[in-house]
């Protein structure tokens, strides 16, 4: 601020008539309203309400009028710069909004463009499958067993009725180890596990076992030495055939689809007497016109797995009392049955590692 | 099991109208599985008729044969009435004969199309067919000759030669040994087929009464032999046809015919189950005797095969030694031939276990041996020789010797006692014992009630079923002709379970981890060769060298049950490059095996639970098979692209994947350098948790990456899962943080190239005290401004505490701290 300037006389002090100061402000309003964007307007500030500006000039004069005459050229001259401090903020916020605007379109992308920078990764359909299954009994009660895939031969034959001369032992061509009086072998179905649960856990039993099995098979689009399977065991209190149906149809309608029940056929297991094939309705067809099916290849059933009554021979070896319990178990491919149930006809490609192939499934199923 | 329908008819007769699939349904829900139909006639197509020969001329050769150039009247079947010229190689007919003929247009097995073609001189139009040609056996020694009553020339044919037979094929459980007959069929179809009846049991017959006239025999070992039966035949004709009915049979059931003695033998085993065995009874020298062969003694069996028997092997002998390995195979020496005029025929039961155990030593499988291991009708021995005795009469010309050889009795079957309302508990149905008992008689059964109405049934099964044991067999006899389609359907109401493990938890996390990471999983196979872990680069020494070995590998090259998940995954990874798919990240997690060789896994008792030391040591003897986790990157990490360059897996992926793991679990990972195969050895870390070490992660030596198809810097890493999953932290602890200002201090610090950042980052961290809130490698840096051997560490070091804004200069304080421990420890000088 400056102090009073005496050197002049008041009267002589032009910039403070009504008409300049007016003139100031006209001026200023219309270099305000004309700046093209924030740059120049910015220019307009410093020329029209900077320091230099005719305005602060002006009002610098006021100290040398005459106390009487510095009143009304004050307010003369606050409401001037008032008027064109308000022109300034409005404009600004125009021409932000205008320049961010500009900006917004300016950045425009194509969002066309492909975005996966890193690749998906997935978990196998046999993994998946094994869970969904897994789950599907968990949610009925049921606890998941496990067991060593290289197993005693005593667990994987003996204990579950296939003793050394059981003509059955032929059927499943067993992967054998050295030395051979060790008496170790790759588990040739689930089973084995079976008996591990009944041996270390008192019934109530109700257990699913799902994992790898051996079979000295040749690879080929049915056939693989390694495969995966699920068993089921229950023992408990009077525990029948009947119970041994309904697990079925429901785990068949779980995993298969509303109204898909499952149909019995006597078979032969040393570990369960009555044994029985399971057969599970084609879930495409639903044996209406089941001709032209693809995937039951017209009989209206899959053959699924087997199951029976577990034998008492087998309660006793693993010292479950068979006068007070009974049970049943079931077993199934798990590769066979995600095979029909998502179309696929030759089994190679799950065990190939094919990325492609596993990608297909993402990481539930 | 292959039975054709005509047979079983024989034996059984079923309401008319019934359609054989009818039957086959019926048989299939009550446990005879259907395999399929067939008629021997199915590829044969177009016109196969009889034809009269009219006229043959034999015209010889240059290449030494002679054609015969033949004119046949075939009727109407060729659209002309005229003779159908035709030249046949085969010699065995003479004009009026009738043959077989197939005409120009027709189809033979294996898709031998017929047509008029220019041979020898002649425009053959047909051919004139033999058996083999047919699909109706081996026989190609001559063609067809019909006899004179078969028909009129140029009718269908496939009639007459029963080419349009249905064959049946069944699927015959281990438990149902009785139906690898026609004998065991066709009273399959009377129990289970609706209104059959008439069941005309070919075992049922009068014999002669055993007498001292038959051929000496002596069984040494009457539990492996209870019953052996000898009668004999003479004056056979070794030139005697089988007839056409039996061939047909014979051929349809899947065997060979090779000559009328040996086809009659196998075809009463086809109907009656019980095998036979003929000896040509001039070679045999003295009495037969049945004993256990002794140790080194040898037998050429009928194949042709040298074996050297075991003394556990059931063998028939003669004055010359060794004449057949019982019940299994016989021997060359008494081998009916093709001069055989006297035929011995035996009929003996054997000891199934025995049988069982010969098969599989001596790898033999035989249409005998698999009815004798599974259990035959120990009754029937004297039956099946009389019919095999009085077929070789008819169709051989012989005549019966009057002696018969009777040596044993039939060992009794059990009786077994089964509850009444066992039928019912098993089954969940309302079977009364009324029911289970006409269920029980329908199959053989004697039933009768035990004393005082206990509810218990005293059961005799029928002879043909030995393998009715148990309270329990029984039961599934009544429930499957009772029908496993009334089998109702009733969930069990389990008790509340308790989910999944922990351990299975974390392991689908740990697989949904490393899919969020960009990994694939794949299953491979474990099997392993040593040229596998020779291109791993092991060394010598290598603990994973010790491997668990298949007796039976399908592949030798991969005989061994795999130590590591690494050969597998690089040899995908090494596909899947080899497949186009270059930038690939693969896990699998699986067993792998590491024996541990403390000896036998115990033949335990199955009469008794096993004891839990029993049970501890059987456990023990198994190979440890760890859960593992390995895992492969090549190519590209993050693929190149509109945002930014390509960045090619580096180690510090490999790392940084089971850090990931580990992170999922709630555990740290450190690593540290260490040299192991198959990891570059500057290049691989031994990864620990709380200072035990859990695996592996590294670049893959390039030597390995080579061998594999893979490219350089792919990289890799394994680890124990178990020892992951085992120290996962449960119950994590909630974490507290101070919401007062930080202050950031950074710093360069210069080191050797020899020390690990680990070792510096972890010397600030002591330094700094519990005043360091967090600390941030951001550059690495080696140049000239730091001189050779060094690099520079730059650190970003936040400070906070938890109640309070910290002091000017505290935080520069604590820096100092941190740098002077670092220095201490590592010989690290701050840059300036």
């Amino acid at each position: 601020m400056s102090g009073p300037n005496t050197d002049y006389d008041p009267v002589e002090v032009t910039p403070l008539k009504a008409d300049q100061v007016e003139a100031m402000r006209e001026a200023a309003l219309a270099a305000i309203a004309d700046a093209p964007d924030l740059d120049a307007l910015k220019q307009v500030r410093l020329d029209h309400a900077g320091d230099r500006s005719p305005i602060a000039l002006a009002n610098r004069e006021i100290g040398a009028l005459p106390p009487q005459a510095r009143k009304e050229a004050g307010q003369r001259i606050g409401q001037a710069r008032g008027a064109i401090n308000q022109a300034l903020a409005a404009r600004q916020s125009v021409l932000e909004a205008e320049h961010e605007e500009r900006m917004l379109v300016e950045e425009t992308v194509d969002v066309s463009l492909p975005t996966t920078r890193r690749r998906r990764g997935s978990r196998h359909p046999l993994t998946l499958q094994s869970e969904l299954i897994a789950d599907l009994f968990v949610a009925m009660g049921y606890e998941v067993a496990e067991g060593p895939v290289v197993e005693a031969e005593w667990l994987n034959f003996d204990a579950l009725n296939l003793g050394p001369d059981h003509p059955a032992r032929t059927m499943q061509d067993t992967f054998w180890t050295e030395p051979a009086e060790d008496h170790v072998v790759l588990r040739t179905q689930t089973s084995p596990v079976q008996a591990r649960t009944l041996l270390t856990r008192k019934p109530p039993i109700y257990v699913v076992c799902p994992g790898r099995v051996f079979r000295t098979d040749e690879y080929d689009a049915t056939h693989s030495p390694m495969f995966h399977q699920v068993e089921g065991l229950v023992v408990d209190e009077g525990i029948t055939m009947a119970h041994l149906k309904g697990t079925l149809d429901h785990f068949a309608s779980q995993l298969f689809g509303d109204g898909i029940s499952t149909r019995f056929r006597p078979s032969y297991f040393p570990f369960t007497e009555p044994s029985a094939e399971v057969d599970v309705l084609c879930f495409v067809c639903r044996n209406v016109d089941a001709e032209s099916c693809r995937t039951c290849r017209g009989e209206g059933w899959i053959e699924w797995g087997g199951c029976g009554v577990v034998n008492p021979r087998v309660l006793v070896a693993c010292g479950v009392d068979p006068e007070v319990y009974s049970g049943f178990a079931f077993g199934m491919g798990i590769d066979r049955s995600f095979m029909f149930r998502h179309d696929l006809e030759d089994l190679r490609p799950l065990f190939e590692g094919d990325v492609r192939f596993s990608s297909a499934f993402g990481t539930e199923i | 099991m292959k039975a054709p329908l005509s047979w079983i008819l024989d034996l059984v007769d079923v309401p008319a109208g019934t359609t054989t699939e009818e039957i086959t349904d019926r048989l299939t829900l009550t446990g005879l599985k259907l395999e399929a139909v067939v008629s021997p006639g199915r590829e044969i197509t177009g016109p196969l008729v009889i034809g009269r020969v009219l006229t043959m001329e034999p015209e010889p050769q240059k290449n030494g044969k002679t054609i015969n150039w033949c004119t046949v009247d075939v009727g109407d079947a060729n659209g002309t009435g005229e003779p159908q010229g035709i030249v046949c190689g085969a010699h065995n007919f003479a004009p009026g004969d009738l043959v077989v003929t197939v005409l120009p247009g027709g189809v033979l097995p294996g898709g031998f199309e017929i047509g008029a073609r220019k041979t020898y001189g002649h425009l053959s139009a047909g051919m004139i067919c033999s058996a083999r040609e047919l699909g109706l056996g081996e026989d190609h020694d001559g063609i067809i000759v019909l006899p004179p009553d078969a028909g009129e020339p140029g009718q269908d044919v496939r009639a007459v030669l029963g080419l349009d037979e249905e064959v049946i094929e069944f699927e015959v459980n281990p438990d149902r040994a009785y139906a690898l007959s026609l004998r065991g069929i066709a009273r399959e179809v009377l129990v289970s087929v609706e209104g059959a009846s008439g069941f005309r049991d070919p075992a049922l017959r009068e014999t002669p009464a055993a007498n001292d006239d038959g051929h000496p025999v002596v069984v040494e070992d009457s539990e492996g032999c209870p019953v052996f039966v000898a009668r004999r035949v003479d004056g056979f004709d070794p030139a005697a046809a089988t007839p056409d009915f039996m061939v047909q049979r014979i051929t349809a059931a899947g065997m060979r015919p090779i000559s009328l003695a040996v086809d009659v033998t196998n075809y009463v085993m086809l109907e009656t189950g019980r095998p036979i065995h003929g000896y040509d009874a001039d070679r045999l020298q003295g009495a037969i005797v049945v004993r256990r062969a002794r140790e080194g003694e040898k037998l050429t069996t009928l194949d042709g095969t040298a074996r050297t028997l075991d003394p556990g092997d059931l063998v028939v002998t003669d004055d010359s030694g060794i004449i057949g390995l019982g019940g299994v195979m016989g021997g060359e020496t008494t081998e009916i031939s093709g001069t055989t005029t006297s035929v011995l025929v035996e009929a003996a039961h054997w000891d199934a276990v025995s049988m069982f155990r010969t098969g599989r030593r001596h790898k033999i499988t035989s249409e005998a041996g698999k009815r004798n291991e599974r259990g035959v009708d120990p009754t029937i021995c004297e039956a099946a020789a009389d019919r095999v005795v009085e077929l070789l009469v008819e169709h051989g010309g012989g005549t019966a010797h009057p002696g018969v050889t009777v040596v044993g009795t039939p060992p009794a079957m059990p009786v077994v006692e089964v509850a009444g309302d066992l039928a019912a508990r098993v089954s969940g149905m309302p079977i009364t014992e009324e029911q289970s008992v006409a269920c029980l008689r329908a199959v053989g059964c004697e039933v009768s009630a035990a004393v005082g109405g206990s509810g218990t049934l005293s059961v005799t099964p029928p002879p043909w079923r030995p393998d009715l044991t148990d309270a329990q067999d029984f039961s599934e006899e009544v429930v499957r002709l009772v029908g496993y389609d009334k089998v109702p359907s009733v969930l069990p109401t389990p008790p509340s379970g308790r989910g999944l493990t922990r351990a299975q938890q974390l392991r689908r996390r740990i697989g949904r981890t490393l899919a969020g990471e960009g990994f694939v999983e794949v299953v491979t196979f474990p099997f392993v060769g040593e040229a596998d872990l020779d291109a791993l680069g092991l060394t010598a020494e290598d603990p994973r060298r010790d491997l668990l070995r298949l007796s039976n590998p399908l592949n030798a090259e991969a005989g061994f049950m795999t130590s590591t998940l690494l050969p597998g995954l690089l040899r995908t990874a090494g596909k899947n490059v080899g497949h186009g798919t270059t930038d690939v990240a693969i896990f699998e997690t699986g067993t792998v095996t590491l024996p541990r060789h403390a000896g036998p896994a115990a033949i335990l008792p199955v009469d008794r639970r096993p004891t839990e030391a029993e049970l501890e040591a059987l456990d023990a003897a198994l190979p440890a098979q760890p859960l593992h986790l390995a895992l492969v990157g090549a190519g590209d990490a993050v693929s190149g692209g509109w945002w930014a360059e390509a960045q090619p897996f580096s180690w510090a992926d490999a790392v940084e994947a089971v850090r990931a793991v580990a992170a999922s679990l709630g555990l740290e990972v450190s690593a540290s350098a260490v040299e192991l195969a198959p990891w570059h050895p500057g290049r691989c870390a031994e990864l620990t948790v709380d200072g035990e070490v859990i695996g592996h992660a590294g670049e893959v030596h390039p030597t390995v990456c080579q061998a594999f198809g893979l490219p350089k810097r792919t990289v890799a890493a394994e680890v124990d899962l178990d020892l992951l999953i085992a120290r996962a932290v449960h119950l994590r602890t909630a974490p507290t943080f101070s919401s007062y200002p930080v202050a950031k201090e950074d710093v360069a610090l210069v080191v050797d190239d020899t020390v690990p950042a680990a070792a510096v980052e972890a010397a600030l961290r002591e330094g700094a005290g519990a005043l360091l809130e967090s600390i941030r490698l951001f550059d690495v840096y080696t140049g000239d401004q730091v001189g050779e051997g060094r690099k520079s560490l730059a650190y970003a070091l936040r400070f906070r505490a938890l109640d309070r804004t910290l002091k000017e200069g505290e935080a520069a304080a604590a820096r100092d701290a941190a740098v002077a421990r670092a220095a201490e420890r590592t010989g690290a000088i701050q840059r300036a």
